[in-house]
């Protein structure tokens, strides 16, 4: 919040420092769909205006990847205000009951690992039974966008994969360095389980003991992302105990949009007296994984894996967080591996949460322009610490008749400690 | 072409030619074209209209015309003299989706763009061959080649390579009744009236810009930067002039006081020192000329006072000292609620001077102003800082900013050096021009738009929007003679 106490869309100077780094301004070029342009309508809202449809698909259409965050000279408190512009249009009834069905039909999925892990059994028979192939065929997916999207999203899995829950949990390879608790990521349980197992061995192998509170949900980040506050407080409350339960004092995270929820807590509970300062404090003890790693001395022996690797900076880790050096200066340390910067990296994917279920257009316009840049640096492989810009990216290229080899860096941590190849998967 | 009978119809009309999600009639989104980067003082335009290439201009020129409504043209929307700020019943025309670079020639040296293109994509387009576009305005990340022509843009490297002016070679502009006409092109000096450089620097008012040639320039040999700090402007000011008096051509000069460093610093985290007032310059070409020279400056920054000096130990370093200076208008934003952004030129050796009459002025008045500028060229821009919510303070700011543009005019100066006229400056007009300068400047304008259809109420003073004068003695334009239109 701004130093003046004010409401923070009143801090905006107007200067547009942040438009050419905003996704949906730099596709379409028209203003109410630039932060500058979305601050004016919270303002609006805040000035009284009642929401009306046309503000609602403003602030829709932002994908809060917080790229403007970063970009504000002023100090702008962007996530501020879309958030409370959003739960002002949650609050508001405006939307129409068939949007407002999809909206929540996707939230009662996504934000609950065991719901999606029934989906994601739903969809892999639904693909080897071959009716995938027939509802693609007739056009079924088009009847149910909804089903489609997730469809196309969807990386092929085994059924093992589907079903798989989290890890319990790893001891120091030799004397332990400190204990930490990990964080299990709901959308990265489900469709890259392989993610958790890795940090998991990577942190054993430097040496410190890993707790996986059991019983995790979500942590929210969705459902404040897309402003259903009274949902996220509830779900990051659950998850907090958890975590606190766990008697770890580092908290890491290996999916971006989770750390930089977990990462501002105070901001969600600012009303909550009873739980604000705990929330401070929780957030004080996150850190993402690459975070952590990248300042510590390594102590596990990295084996070379030859190869171009593009970096892909997802948007909560970059933008939201701030991280940028952490996981480049973990791949370069690898012998043999070229880590090659994509253009317009600052760019979102389109991925953005639960955009690419519900904002279809500008998600597949800014998809395709990342796909572009990815294969423009003639990498076989890429590093994407997000699941969903993975997903994103690997779709989208996929539809192109390309493909790139994707895992998350600390995978690719993982594989050079355990001296094997670059791991992940061809999409 | 009938005039459609009403702005629903109209925007039906235009939504037809530019498609509908590019044509705005709901207040939600007509409200987030109400200003520019001058917030204060909005007006809600009729219609907003985003056409995507020169023939969809014209058809939208077209249809607001015979509709009877104004026009104003709107790029980036950053300008800070509300150029684009819209006037009661018009269609602004955003630029903003007309991005594309249509041709590059390095061989030759230029690169024609549509006007939506940001000034510092022409540099990121031609960057890797070498090359690149000298202009560099502090908001070059976000302005755009449309509104650096309309506003005969500056930037920190104008001193040494010129403005906007000096890098256009040519310019396809949409003037009032659709009619498309090319200006100058590639070639140097093209023969007949130099209209490009009435055209540069006319705020919207002749018509709309839709292509633009640029010049390129090569990137030099080599380029040593160095910070300076001093106890105050007095040191910092001598310091600018006795640079510039020993021959020494920077590329740039920069000047920043204490609260436009400290606003710097908060937004870019540097770990720049809270002193009085700081250089930031620039030397560049030849690698041993520009040795020399900046080892000549920072000898002088020392004799006059320097604190300390330091030198960036690679690019990235450079780069972020930039980014403070360049971040510093916006980042006021971070110690003061609100705030105006003056514009005003005087003598390089009145520096000194002027910043100590600014600073009493501003004392009397119970206000700050922070200073950050183009030292080199002697243009200031005083940041009026204050804050709405306290009564009677905007209005005090911005007499204050008035003073201090009239001050300027007394000390030889100008009240704009770069941003434009706009609406806000148009009152102090008649400080700077007597009655047949500015007439003269109307007829340039009618002969382009004999209506006043482009951008009205900008840049003259209101008295002649009211007709209240007469008009230039004895010469009668033909079209108002004949009663076709009314003078301005
Ligand atoms: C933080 C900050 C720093 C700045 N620093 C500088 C600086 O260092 N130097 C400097 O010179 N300026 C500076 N400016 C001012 C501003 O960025 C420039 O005036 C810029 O050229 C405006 O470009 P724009 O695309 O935003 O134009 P807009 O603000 O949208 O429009 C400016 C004027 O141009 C007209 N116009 C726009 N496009 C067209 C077109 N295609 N055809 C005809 N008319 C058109 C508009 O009608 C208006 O009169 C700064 C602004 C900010 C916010
Ligand atoms: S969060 Fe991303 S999409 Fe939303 S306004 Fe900011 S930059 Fe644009
Ligand atoms: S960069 Fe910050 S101050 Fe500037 S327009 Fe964007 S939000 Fe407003």
């Amino acid at each position: 919040m701004s130093g003046s106490g004010r409401h923070p869309a009143l801090d905006c100077v107007h200067c547009g420092f942040c438009l050419p780094v905003c996704p949906t301004w730099t596709v379409w070029g028209r203003e109410p769909d630039s932060p500058r342009g979305r601050i004016e309508i919270a303002r609006a809202m805040l000035d009284g205006a009642a929401p009306t449809a046309e503000m609602v698909s403003h602030l829709d259409s932002c994908l809060g990847c917080m790229a403007c965050l970063a970009a504000c000279p002023s100090g702008v408190r962007y996530d501020a205000v879309i958030e409370e512009a959003r739960s002002r249009v949650e609050a508001s009834g405006v939307r129409t009951s068939a949007d407002a069905g999809r909206r929540s039909a996707i939230f009662s999925l996504f934000p609950h690992p065991g719901r999606l892990r029934v989906a994601a059994v739903f969809l892999w028979l639904w693909r080897i039974t071959g009716l995938r192939w027939l509802t693609r065929a007739t056009g079924l997916t088009r009847l149910l966008p909804f089903i489609g999207r997730l469809d196309a999203l969807a990386p092929d899995l085994g059924f093992g994969e589907v079903t798989s829950s989290l890890p319990a949990g790893a001891r120091a390879a030799g004397t332990s360095r400190g204990r930490v608790a990990l964080v299990g990521g709901c959308v990265q349980r489900v469709f890259f389980p392989g993610v958790n197992e890795a940090t998991l061995r990577v942190l054993s192998a430097e040496g410190y003991d890993v707790v996986v509170p059991l019983g995790q949900g979500c942590c929210g980040a969705l459902s404040v992302h897309a402003g259903r506050d009274d949902e996220a407080r509830a779900m990051t409350r659950a998850l907090v105990e958890r975590l606190e339960a766990s008697g770890a004092d580092t908290f890491l995270v290996n999916a971006a949009g989770c750390g930089s929820h977990l990462k501002d807590l105070g901001h969600l509970f600012r009303n909550d007296p009873a739980w604000r300062d705990r929330a401070v404090e929780f957030s004080r003890k996150v850190k993402d994984v690459t975070e952590f790693l990248a300042a510590v001395a390594p102590r596990a022996e990295r084996h070379p894996i030859p190869g171009k690797v593009a970096y892909h900076s997802p948007c909560h880790l970059g933008h939201a967080q701030g991280i940028q050096d952490p996981p480049r200066a973990l791949l370069r340390a690898i012998p043999g591996l070229e880590l090659v910067e994509v253009a317009e990296g600052d760019q979102c994917c389109g991925s953005a949460g639960i955009y690419n279920l519900v904002q279809v257009e500008a998600s597949d316009e800014l998809g395709a322009r990342k796909a572009a840049n990815v294969m423009a640096t003639g990498a076989p492989y890429l590093a994407s610490a997000n699941p969903g810009c993975t997903l994103q990216v690997q779709r989208v290229l996929r539809e192109k008749g390309a493909a790139v080899q994707a895992a998350h860096p600390i995978e690719i941590l993982d594989a050079s400690i355990q001296g094997k190849p670059f791991p992940g998967r061809r999409g | 072409m009938s005039g459609p009978a009403s702005l629903s119809d109209l925007a039906g009309r235009m939504a037809a030619v530019v498609g509908a999600r590019n044509c705005f009639s709901a207040g939600p989104d007509l409200l987030t074209y109400e200003c520019d980067g001058l917030t204060h003082g909005r007006t809600r335009p009729d219609l907003v209209v985003l056409p995507g290439s020169t023939a969809e201009v014209v058809e939208v020129v077209r249809l607001a015309r015979a509709s009877g409504r104004p026009i104003v043209p709107r790029g980036s929307g950053t300008g800070l003299s509300g150029g684009a700020r819209p006037v009661p019943g018009c269609v602004v025309v955003a630029l903003s989706r007309m991005r594309r670079i249509l041709e590059v020639n390095l061989e030759d040296g230029w690169v024609r763009v549509e006007p939506g293109v940001l000034n510092l994509d022409v540099t990121k387009h031609v960057s890797a061959a070498g090359h690149y576009y000298a202009p560099d305005p502090s908001s070059q990340s976000i302005c755009s080649i449309g509104g650096n022509v309309a506003e005969n843009s500056g930037g920190a490297h104008c001193l040494k390579y010129g403005f906007t002016v000096n890098h256009v070679l040519g310019a396809r502009l949409v003037l009032h009744d659709g009619k498309v006409v090319d200006i100058g092109g590639p070639a140097l000096d093209a023969p007949g009236h130099d209209l490009l450089a009435a055209l540069v620097g006319s705020e919207g008012m002749l018509g709309i810009v839709t292509e633009v040639t640029l010049r390129l320039l090569r990137k030099p040999e080599a380029t040593r930067t160095f910070f300076a700090t001093f106890p105050s402007t007095d040191e910092g000011g001598e310091a600018v002039s006795r640079i510039i008096a020993a021959g020494i051509l920077p590329a740039a000069i920069e000047m920043m006081d204490r609260l436009a460093i400290e606003a710097a610093k908060a937004a870019t985290g540097l770990d720049w020192p809270d002193v009085g007032a700081a250089l930031l310059m620039d030397a560049d070409g030849p690698a041993a000329e520009v040795e020399d020279l900046s080892a000549r400056a920072v000898k002088i920054a020392r004799e006059v006072g320097a604190l300390e000096l330091r030198l960036p130990r690679n690019e990235a370093e450079r780069q972020l000292m930039w980014k403070g200076r360049k971040s510093a208008f916006a980042a006021v934003g971070r110690i003061s609620p609100n705030y105006l952004v003056e514009d005003g030129t005087i003598p390089r050796s009145e520096i000194a001077p002027v910043l100590r009459e600014i600073e009493s002025m501003a004392r009397d008045n119970g206000l700050r102003v922070a200073n950050v500028f183009h030292a080199g060229d002697g243009n200031l821009h005083p940041l009026v800082l204050y804050d709405a919510r306290n009564g009677g303070e905007e209005e005090r700011a911005e007499n204050l900013g008035g003073d201090i543009l009239r001050m300027c005019v007394r000390r030889g100066g100008s009240i704009t050096g770069e941003h434009g006229v706009g609406a806000e400056k148009a009152a102090y007009m008649a400080d700077m021009y007597g009655e047949s300068d500015l007439e003269t400047m109307q007829w340039v304008r009618a002969a382009f738009d004999p209506e006043g259809a482009m951008n009205p109420g900008k840049v003259f003073p209101k008295l002649r929007l009211c007709g209240e004068k007469p008009g230039p003695g004895g010469l009668e334009h033909p079209a108002v003679k004949s009663g076709e239109v009314q003078r301005w």
